[in-house]
């Protein structure tokens, strides 16, 4: 199927505000990630130099990180997708479970089980790293131990941070329709049929045209995850 | 599916929670996990260990973008400024001089340490007095030969026995990543003082903050005593 066909094979999946949200997250956390690297790693440490600069460049990519989930607050259509995140039903502990998750036995929803358990962590790790982060760097009102215990916090975290996003990139990877997804903001029904039943019944259950929000429900929870 | 339980905004919180308690204590489980996996990391040859977040072991900093790299066959030192008798040394030069040996520990004011590091070299006191400091002559400034890097001494501090200029580090000659040929090791104080890539030494009137020291740093840098830290001396 391509896109000259109809558009009927292909859902709205995300708008504009959810996609600028995801991709200006991504960018300053792929910042942070290389320039940690650079920081870091020996090796990189004297092939790169600069340090100051460097260490600008990840402070700075650091604080503005949490700005953009903020400011898509303003969006309804993005705090639909931080309520759905949020909210874990039965099925999302027995999808977590099952040995055969990817089979469409138990529906998922617009997010599985396990991007809900990555987005909490994302967010709960930008706020960790960045309160570690501004001790380290504003070190004059901190005891000193709080300087040396948030040294320990953000190097640990920022380990798992790496582990967690090179999953997140490797099941990105192997599911190109996702990205497409978070590319262009719409997905083949197909694949939608398959990986998030739950929702393609919920879309369909809306009036024409109606392809975000809350079709037939509720308002959704507006909290941030 | 606003139904369910609010799972996510628990694992924020508590990741918060833990993150706060980690800021708190996380200084004694540092120490604690640097005394297990320390030693690991200092006989590990495949240097694996060097990606997990352990503390042990040295760090390498450069401030500029690239550091030339001088060999001992053309590496060159310079003792200028106030002094009788400009001199250029070359590791030749520097190795007929008297040698001083000591096992010290590297402290670096971010909080790293390497424990028992085989230094060897000439007292900075002994290159200087070879030239002759002028009676005005009060403070060392000491220039990398990176281009950037430079940092200072007074003149005491620099005649302590403890401040050499070093020729060999853990054993052997020094790597280009830890400043070789030759790099200063001012034992008392935070690593920055131990200028790496040594090009040059130059008299002065009066003490000039050096590099980090612009940038917020003591210019006296007693471990322990300064930069609001209270590590332990060396």
């Amino acid at each position: 199927m391509t896109l000259s066909e109809p558009a009927r094979g292909l859902l709205v999946r995300f708008t504009p505000a959810q996609r600028w949200v995801h991709r200006a997250t991504a960018g300053l956390m792929l910042t942070c990630v290389a320039t940690a690297a650079i920081l870091y790693i020996p090796s990189l440490s004297v092939a790169v130099g600069r340090r100051a600069l460097v260490e600008d460049v990840h402070v700075y990519a650091g604080i503005a990180l949490p700005l953009p989930a903020l400011l898509g607050l303003l969006s309804r259509a993005v705090r639909a997708d931080y309520g759905r995140l949020n909210r874990f039903s039965p099925d999302d502990w027995r999808w977590l479970r099952a040995g055969d998750r990817r089979s469409g036995r138990i529906p998922v929803g617009k997010f599985n089980a396990g991007q809900k358990l990555n987005s909490a962590f994302v967010a709960g790790s930008i706020a960790v790293m960045l309160g570690s982060g501004l001790i380290m760097r504003y070190a004059n009102p901190w005891p000193l131990a709080w300087r040396s215990g948030a040294t320990f916090v953000h190097d640990w975290l920022s380990t798992a941070v790496f582990v967690v996003l090179a999953g997140h990139l490797a099941f990105a990877y192997r599911d190109p329709e996702a990205r497409r997804g978070m590319r262009t903001g719409r997905v083949e029904r197909a694949w939608a049929r398959r990986e998030h039943a739950g929702w393609l019944a919920e879309h369909d259950d809306a009036p024409a045209g109606r392809t975000v929000g809350k079709p037939g429900g509720k308002p959704g929870r507006t909290r941030a995850p | 599916m606003t139904e369910g339980t609010p799972v996510g905004r628990r694992i924020v919180l508590g990741m918060i929670a833990l993150g706060g308690v980690g800021v708190v204590a996380g200084s004694r489980a540092r120490n604690a996990v640097e005394n297990v996996l320390g030693p690991v990391e200092e006989r590990d040859p495949t240097g694996l260990t060097g990606l997990v977040p352990v503390g042990g072991g040295f760090r390498f900093y450069s401030v500029t973008a690239s550091v030339p790299r001088r060999s001992a066959a053309d590496y060159r030192l310079t003792v200028g400024g106030l002094v009788e008798r400009p001199a250029t040394h070359t590791m030749a030069s520097l190795a007929a001089m008297r040698q001083t040996t000591m096992i010290r520990d590297f402290q670096c004011v971010t909080g790293w340490r390497v424990p028992q590091v085989h230094w060897s070299g000439v007292r900075l006191g002994d290159v200087i007095r070879a030239a002759g400091p002028r009676p005005g002559a009060t403070a060392v400034r000491l220039t990398s030969f990176d281009g950037a890097y430079d940092d200072t001494l007074t003149l005491e501090q620099a005649y302590r026995p403890d401040v050499i200029v070093a020729l060999s580090m853990l054993g052997g000659p020094i790597t280009h990543d830890h400043g070789g040929p030759v790099r200063l090791y001012v034992a008392p104080m935070y690593g920055y003082k131990s200028v790496k890539w040594l090009g040059g030494i130059e008299l002065t009137d009066g003490v000039s903050p050096g590099y980090w020291e612009q940038r917020g740093y003591d210019v006296d840098a007693w471990i322990g005593k300064s930069n609001g830290r209270d590590d332990d001396p060396v």
